[in-house]
């Protein structure tokens, strides 16, 4: 509503009224919900105290489900039905999982994203992360008491569109009103940032369970600028567990073992990487259910031998994110430690070692995403005066087009600061050529079969003309989100084709709407009263939102006849309102809407003026 | 009512229009003018405010990151003078000037091929020395002389330095994978 969100400090440009509003880290090994409360970001625990839910989602016959630490207990015993980690296949095809004989659980083959078979039928990596963010939406609005009026999710910057887009979905499909995805290093360093009044370039270090991160932000009076970041989005703690659970089955001499034994194995192996974080050795026993008895030590100097190359694998990401930064490591203010996996000492000692300062450890590495994202939910839902806060966040991987030869042409590069718009203009190669098909793609690579291929489509109709006369514009737009959208027309004919990219790994609109409704029938919800419900929600809001633009600036902006053709496009859609009918609601709300925009427009313009005029020209100069 | 919205890039910011950049007073117009128009502020906005602002965000981006990089600034500024820079079919350059760039990649190649880390980054410092030798002799040309064919010749040849820089990058990204 942001006709109506610019405001003079002191003015109140929404009518005053608290909105709930999360944080949430969707992790690999645990999830959070966080929010702000009396000014202060505070995480959010179950009715136990517990303030981590493990992202483990366990599926049993008949159509339940448990979340959580429940279905974690179950993992060893129930290891094909019980999913954890399913993060690292967000987006993902069953060959781009490197590891996949590793896992104890029943893929399907099929084409597009990985498919899990389990006794609750097959579910894919986005059915059940909503399960988790349901799960979290719940804990918040049985916390907060009333309902969510929208969530900040984390992702891993180096997240590619397929990546972020599964996450979306998965929000969707809880039920959640998603108000941004932001990067997990960035949301860390906001709530390091404002906690500590830092100043300067600050470097994120981030391994959580199944991902890795690094972040180079320069901070400057509430400005969070990302100047590069760069990682690995298949590379964390889990990497160290497995490592250690192969040295296991080496050292026991075991035979290929089963997934109840794999999953039994991998959770000592990760326990053992958690004592040795503040023990010289630790002893792992078990017995597996073959009646092998296990009992062996693992101390801190083989523990390091064995995941040497993996801390390495942090390092090189990390050269690239300060080169593209164009900052020397002498520059570095900080660098702040995120993850539970940076718990492990040899990290640490690396990243000293690395940055030639000790890293800062003053934050709980496991809530620090949770509570920045719930900081920037207060900020968007319209909690706070939001001048005080501004993110300018990247892209973490190029955006390009295939061209001849099976070549990639960049059109966005890394590291460009979102929102993005960018066009350029290609040709047609025949003489008579009436379409040309658009292959768009996400990479660093030069050949476009090594970059990841986001989506393909045709612009079709273009009248026939000689090789090289046609002008195709092709349009790339990168959200705010970090989502693609991309256009192509022909500028002598005005052709035009427009797609939102969804990755060929992702869902169809179709494929989430047969989601919505099974999980819906599912929770035995009502799906059309809630669907009037959330219109009417909107309509209120939109309401209140042009009233009180019109209250500031009717008088200034707009003419009486405009004024009175946008006062009457808001009876018309009280009345509606007034009929309980959908239908009308929407309808209502999308003219007004429409009715608004040359006023948003000229307010908009206003703001921008206002911004480099008056108050702040004195500043400029200084 | 007209849109008051900046004619060109150096307007948008409130800065003269010329080559020689006040880089604090662009970066605290950046942040001011984002403060006003970004996505973050209109988060639950109308759909139709929603796409003013990310249009309007992405054009103060595009804008600030032009005129952030001297090559970037000073093809626009020979742009917004009606001159075209000629970078892809233009690729005459003086025999001097082709003699480094063999010299430059001889340099970076060998680097290569002995995987000499060191020696590919100190290559990336020389270059950014001869990049902002030629960024002075640009200020020169622009900001004094009014030269547009003398500034559009070191803008290609500022464009050939930038892919010795891309190339000597990719090389060390390999190295270090």
């Amino acid at each position: 509503m942001a006709l109506l969100q610019i405001s003079e400090p002191g003015k109140s440009a929404a009518p005053h009224q608290h909105r709930l509003a999360v944080g949430i880290d969707l992790g690999t090994t645990n999830s959070l919900v966080a929010t702000v409360r009396s000014g202060l970001a505070v995480v959010l625990s179950d009715e136990e105290g517990h303030a981590l839910l493990p992202s483990v989602v366990r599926y049993l016959p008949g159509g339940n489900v448990t979340v959580g630490l429940s279905a974690q207990a179950q993992q060893s015993g129930d290891p094909q039905n019980t999913l954890v980690s399913v993060k690292r296949f967000m987006g993902r095809g069953v060959h781009d999982i490197a590891d996949i004989g590793l896992y104890p659980y029943r893929f399907v083959d099929a084409p597009g994203m990985v498919q899990l078979n389990t006794a609750g039928g097959i579910k894919n990596p986005v059915e059940i992360s909503a399960e988790i963010l349901r799960a979290l939406k719940i804990r918040a609005e049985k916390s907060l008491n009333g309902e969510l009026a929208g969530a900040v999710i984390t992702v891993p910057a180096y997240f590619d569109e397929a990546q972020r887009q599964a996450t979306k979905d998965a929000a969707t499909l809880a039920g959640i009103n998603v108000l941004r995805l932001l990067n997990e290093p960035t949301a860390a360093a906001i709530a390091y940032g404002l906690d500590n009044a830092a100043e300067g370039v600050f470097v994120i270090y981030d391994l959580g369970g199944g991902t890795f991160d690094v972040s180079v932000l320069r901070l400057s009076r509430g400005v969070f600028e990302v100047l590069a970041t760069n990682g690995d989005s298949a590379l964390g703690g889990d990497d160290f567990d497995r490592r250690v659970f192969c040295w296991m089955l080496e050292k026991a001499q075991l035979p290929p073992v089963g997934p109840e034994d794999t999953r039994l194995l991998l959770t000592k192996a990760r326990e053992a990487k958690e004592q040795l974080s503040t023990r010289s050795e630790a002893h792992i026993t078990g017995v597996l259910s073959g009646g092998d008895v296990i009992n062996l030590t693992l101390d801190n100097a083989t523990f390091t031998e064995l995941t040497q190359h993996l801390v390495g694998k942090t390092l090189a990401p990390t050269r690239k994110a300060l080169r593209d930064a164009g900052i020397a490591i002498e520059d570095v203010q900080g660098v702040v430690m995120v993850g539970g996996a940076t718990r492990i000492p040899q990290i640490q000692r690396a990243v000293a070692e690395f940055f030639k300062q000790e890293p800062l450890n003053n934050l709980d590495p496991d809530k620090v995403v949770a509570l920045g994202a719930a900081i920037q939910a207060n900020v968007l839902v319209g909690n706070k005066d939001e001048t005080d806060l501004l993110l300018l966040d990247v892209i973490p991987l190029s955006l390009g087009l295939e061209t001849m030869g099976g070549l990639t042409e960049k059109i966005i590069a890394r590291n460009s600061t979102i929102p993005v718009a960018r066009a350029q203009e290609f040709t047609t190669f025949k003489d008579g050529q009436t379409a040309m098909s658009i292959h768009v793609a996400q990479g660093e690579r030069e050949l476009v079969s090594d970059c990841r291929s986001l989506a393909r489509f045709e612009l079709r109709g273009i009248p026939p003309m000689a090789a090289g006369a046609a002008r195709v514009r092709v349009t790339f737009q990168v959200d705010a989100d970090g989502l693609l959208s991309v256009s192509a027309r022909e500028q002598t004919s005005g052709v035009e084709a427009h797609v939102t990219v969804k990755p060929s790994y992702g869902l169809g609109d179709d494929e989430i709407a047969a989601m919505l409704q099974s999980s819906f029938s599912h929770a035995a919800e009502d799906r059309e009263a809630r669907a009037l419900r959330e219109a009417q929600v909107e309509a209120d809001q939109l309401l209140a939102t042009i009233r009180a633009a019109l209250e500031q600036d009717g008088d200034a902006l707009l003419d009486a006849a405009e004024r009175d053709a946008l006062e009457s496009s808001m009876t018309a859609l009280q009345s509606a309102l007034a009929s309980a009918e959908r239908d009308a609601i929407t309808h209502a709300a999308s003219a007004l809407n429409r009715a608004s925009e040359t006023f948003a427009a000229r307010r908009m313009d206003a703001s921008i003026a206002r911004a480099l005029t008056g108050r702040k020209i004195d500043d400029l100069k200084v | 009512m007209a849109s008051e919205f900046p004619q060109n890039h150096f307007d948008l910011f409130r800065l003269p229009v010329r080559f020689a950049l006040d880089r604090a007073a662009l970066d605290q117009n950046y942040r001011a003018l984002q403060g006003e128009v970004h996505p973050d502020r209109y988060a639950t906005a109308t759909s139709a405010e929603r796409l003013r602002s990310a249009q309007m965000a992405a054009l103060v981006n595009e804008a600030y990151q032009t005129l952030k990089s001297p090559v970037d600034r000073a093809r626009y500024l020979l742009h917004l003078n009606g001159v075209d820079t000629q970078e892809e079919t233009n690729t005459a350059m003086p025999a001097d000037f082709l003699m480094r760039q063999m010299e430059w990649r001889e340099t970076v190649e060998d680097a290569r091929a002995a995987a000499d880390i060191a020696a590919l980054e100190k290559a990336l410092d020389d270059l950014k020395r001869e990049a902002a030798e030629f960024e002075t002799q640009l200020h020169t040309a622009l900001d004094e002389k009014n030269d547009h064919a003398r500034a559009a010749d070191l803008v290609r040849k500022l464009r050939f330095l930038d892919k010795v820089r891309d190339e000597t990058e990719l090389a060390i990204e390999t190295l270090e994978t």
